[in-house]
């Protein structure tokens, strides 16, 4: 049966080709089991460079103006790139 | 309080930039085995979940100053002139008792807290509470400790909605000797992290509001210092191209508890400041 991993990865920009800041892993094939603290360093240095490794990349973040009187809010990471892998589990 | 236990201008600036100052090893020995033994005993109660008609129940909201006085430890512990003047210097001299609670991890324990910021999602701009997290014994890697992300404490989210996170550039373990002590904005993220030792891990988490306006509450001498700016400007990596969003919201903080209005940073509140009343 095949299976997804998710990898998520969390960009300096919206460019795929800019940094990695942060990044989760999701295995649903049970094979690993990632939680918050377990790595120090990114998996991959960008989100381009986790393409041509053969992570598909399933979601790209919107780009949305801030709301009037919220430019500078900041909360959750805005550059979020979620990422496939389909594999035989 | 004597001007030489206070934090300097330097060290708050750090706290508004990174959301939090770590001190290791700065509780004596003795006293932190003390707090250990007290905590193991169980006590102080917690205000969470204490029995009615405990007088824990009624203390959130109350002056911290003679609460623990049945617990000769843990009230060591909170006046210790180093401490109480870390606590004066960032709050003022009458805190503010929000809750405490002994937060100890079992031996062999693998799972992970995720991430979370703690109590729901808080409005105010310029006051902040504090969160002393006190380690009374060493705590090294494989116990843990303490996550912290430096430079999140101004990004307002709802405890775990940020759960989906599991790792950052620059996360940071408390990782210290016995004694030490991490003081926190309230707003910081933060999870604890696995204990895999054969040995339970303690760790005591009080949080404490102002009990007055925020202003210039540390020892002032170095207000005018230049290094000031550089420290408002760290960059923490993991948030990005938002750094410079970052450091704006500090140098807000930073003015109003400076009492400084038109403190700025390589001009970049100042310039968004020049509108004329006919425009």
């Amino acid at each position: 049966m095949v299976r997804q991993q998710l990898l998520v990865l969390y960009s300096a920009t919206s460019s795929p080709e800019s940094e990695v800041g942060a990044w989760s892993l999701f295995d649903g094939t049970g094979r690993q089991s990632r939680m918050a603290g377990d790595s120090d360093k990114p998996p991959y240095p960008s989100v381009l460079a986790a393409m041509r490794d053969g992570w598909r990349v399933i979601q790209l973040p919107a780009l949305s103006p801030a709301a009037p009187g919220t430019e500078h809010a900041t909360a959750f990471l805005k550059y979020e790139f979620v990422l496939e892998k389909l594999v035989d589990a | 309080m004597a001007e030489t236990h206070l934090l300097d201008s330097k060290q708050v600036a750090a706290f508004v930039a990174d959301g939090y100052l770590r001190f290791d090893g700065l509780v004596p020995g003795p006293l932190s085995a003390a707090v250990l033994d007290e905590l193991g005993a169980g006590g102080p109660p917690s205000s969470f979940g204490a029995a009615p008609g405990n007088p824990a129940r009624a203390w959130p909201g109350r002056p911290l100053q003679g609460l623990f006085r049945d617990w000769p430890a843990v009230l060591a512990l909170v006046e210790l002139p180093a401490v109480a003047a870390i606590v004066e210097s960032l709050l003022g001299p009458a805190p503010i008792y929000d809750h405490h609670y002994a937060h100890v991890i079992a031996a062999e324990q693998r799972w992970s807290q995720p991430w979370h910021a703690d109590a729901i999602e808080d409005p105010r701009r310029t006051a902040f509470d504090i969160q002393l997290f006190f380690f009374p014994h060493e705590t090294p890697r494989e116990m843990g400790g303490t996550m912290i992300l430096p430079g999140s404490h101004l990004r307002r989210i709802n405890e775990a909605s940020i759960a989906r996170y599991q790792n950052f550039v620059g996360q940071a373990p408390m990782v210290c000797p016995a004694g030490s002590l991490l003081i926190c904005h309230h707003g910081i993220w933060h999870c604890g992290q696995p204990n895999l030792t054969k040995l339970p891990r303690t760790m005591l988490k009080l949080r404490l509001g102002p009990g007055t306006r925020q202003h210039r509450m540390w020892n002032t001498a170095d207000l005018d210092d230049p290094a000031i700016g550089a420290i408002l400007s760290r960059d923490h990596r993991w948030y990005g191209h938002e750094v410079r969003l970052e450091i704006a919201n500090r140098i807000r903080l930073w003015r109003a508890l400076s009492g400084q209005p038109r403190f700025d940073v390589d001009y970049w509140l100042t310039r968004l400041e020049n509108e004329t009343a006919d425009t």
